[in-house]
């Protein structure tokens, strides 16, 4: 009774925080209704008893990638009202929900098929982070060194382009050199 | 009862949502939001056939779904930031500059 309240509550806030998302002018209001949006769907995580990805959910999404994206809104201009061309809505709602319908169509087939079977099932008895390291560092090794890896490569990148000479600009310095260029 | 059903319901709907603030943003930030958008959707899916399904496989699919946001997220707002100060703006429809 309780997970039928929870579940059609967080959904209809969900849906709702998302379309403010999607639907405002404000990037502030956009990114205030995504990151509460977020903290909501780490509840559905801990309503499908998957606690340690609604932990990791909150950690990263609502405190890493918010906290970047509210920096990263330090070097833009956030308060005024974002313009922009007005596309014709109905055919785009249109053209989303029956493209989001195809590949959700797709994507579940083999879900509603019965053929498919756990591969590595829960154990019992022990907790979830408990059972998640267990398949995350024997099964599942390799491709968590990788992502090890990437996000090295992504840190990097990020300081590579964001934080070097930060007091002038990377790009226009290189056009100038450009044009002096031509006009030798 | 809330079966795999509601939850995969749920998430095609977000992804809906996500995928129509694609199509209809021109504001590259904004491009972004939807984007994290879609993603959550598809790990809600993950979870929720992770759960009826009794296995983990779901969750870890998820977890590097996450791990990949984070690291699109950092590269992604570096290359905004360059172009912002080439730019000055963050319109897609400003910034193409390709004449054909």
């Amino acid at each position: 009774m309780y997970e039928q309240i929870a579940f059609y509550l967080f959904s209809v806030l969900t849906i709702g925080l998302f379309l403010v998302t999607v639907l405002s002018k404000n990037i502030l209001y956009a990114m205030t209704s995504l990151a509460a949006g977020m903290v909501l769907i780490s509840g559905f995580f801990f309503l499908l008893e998957a606690d340690f990805l609604g932990v990791v959910q909150l950690i990263v999404y609502v405190g890493a990638v918010m906290a970047l994206y509210a920096f990263a809104m330090m070097f833009f201009d956030a308060t005024r009202d974002i313009k922009e061309k007005t596309t014709n809505d109905a055919l785009v709602f249109f053209l989303g929900g029956m493209v989001a319908l195809v590949l959700v169509l797709i994507f579940l087939a083999p879900v509603f098929s019965e053929n498919i079977q756990a591969m590595y099932p829960s154990v019992e008895g022990v907790g979830n982070a408990q059972a998640v390291g267990m398949v995350l560092f024997t099964k599942y090794l390799v491709p968590f060194e990788v992502a090890a890896l990437m996000l090295l490569v992504a840190m990097i990148a990020g300081i590579i382009l964001a934080g070097k000479k930060m007091d002038h600009s990377l790009t226009t310095n290189d056009d100038k050199v450009i044009s002096q260029e031509d006009t030798k | 009862m809330i079966g795999l059903s509601h939850y995969l319901i749920l998430s095609g709907l977000l992804f809906a949502i996500g995928l129509v603030g694609v199509i209809r943003r021109r504001n590259l930030l904004m491009l972004f939001f939807a984007t994290e958008i879609m993603l959550n959707a598809a790990n809600i899916a993950f979870a929720a056939a992770s759960y009826y399904y009794n296995d983990l496989t779901g969750q870890m699919f998820a977890f590097f779904i996450i791990a990949v946001a984070a690291s699109e997220v950092a590269v992604g707002l570096g290359l905004l930031i360059v172009l912002y100060k080439k730019f000055g703006t963050l319109d897609l429809d400003d910034l193409a500059s390709m004449k054909g």
